[in-house]
């Protein structure tokens, strides 16, 4: 027959011991702080004043479903013909869910010829991302996408 | 150590409307992210990117958190005369790095 090492009292308080400690560790949650529709429009505001923001000609470019949210291709490109008196001065990127609300600024101008730019970016949750383009005549455009990220970005620990 | 890559075309035609791409080596450390611990890790981002084209500014954008890791940027402009391009990223804690580019007009 196989011996079993039998289980002392000892053997058993100092398990049951280590168990209570490991327990009594806290358990640290971590609750993102998380930019609210109402943080993005307050964001905008700075950006675009008292002026309107009309949606149109601007098209935002991401995938509408994206698997990591660590990096996302996207592409904002304006209709402007970029010429000295019609042309886009700025384009301004927000999301709605990540713990702040702005992604970028990309300052160009007429000599740009064509009002596009790409980039990389993070998305921490699945959500609506905004893009805001100033043309010369101080008027102001936007354009949306919504994107579902399955893996999340931002918060995550570091091991 | 920061390494960089920047794409221009070496040569262009006069009014071509050229694509400029660049890439640098940054961890874009967010400052909401936490170890195991529990500690907060320090925000550590590049905040701004900006090109000059023989002197003068023709892009410059302000990153956020949001841009990822090793950010990628690509631009456009119009190819007006044989120079340099010049690119120089600034960030936190210090952090600076700039590379140049040149291009022949036809």
């Amino acid at each position: 027959m196989p011996r079993i090492p039998p289980t002392t009292r000892r053997d058993f308080l100092s398990l049951a011991g280590s168990a209570a400690v490991a327990s009594a560790l806290p358990i640290i949650t971590v609750h993102p702080t998380e930019a609210t529709p109402a943080m993005l429009t307050s964001v905008i505001r700075n950006v675009v004043g008292e002026a309107q923001v009309r949606s149109g000609k601007v098209k935002l470019d991401i995938p509408p479903l994206v698997e990591n949210g660590n990096t996302v291709p996207m592409t904002v490109s304006v209709a402007s013909p970029m010429t000295k008196d019609d042309h886009v001065k700025s384009i301004h990127v927000f999301n709605e869910k990540n713990p702040q609300p702005n992604i970028g600024n990309f300052h160009i101008g007429p000599w740009a010829g064509r009002a596009q730019i790409s980039t990389r970016i993070r998305l921490a949750d699945s959500q609506k991302v905004v893009a805001i383009a100033q043309l010369s005549d101080g008027s102001f455009w936007s354009g949306s996408a919504d994107v579902v990220v399955t893996l999340a970005a931002c918060t995550e620990e570091i091991n | 150590m920061t390494s960089v890559l920047v794409k221009v075309p070496e040569q262009a035609k006069r009014g071509d409307i050229i694509e400029i791409k660049t890439l640098i080596s940054h961890i874009m450390e967010t400052g909401y992210r936490r170890t195991a611990a529990g500690d907060l890790v320090p925000r550590d981002i590049i905040t701004s990117f900006t090109c000059r084209y023989n002197g003068s500014e023709i892009f410059r954008a302000d990153f956020f958190p949001a841009i990822s890791a090793n950010p990628f940027i690509s631009f456009f402009t119009v190819a007006k005369e044989s120079g340099q391009f010049e690119f120089e990223w600034i960030g936190d804690n210090g952090f600076s790095s700039s590379a140049s580019a040149s291009i022949t007009i036809e």
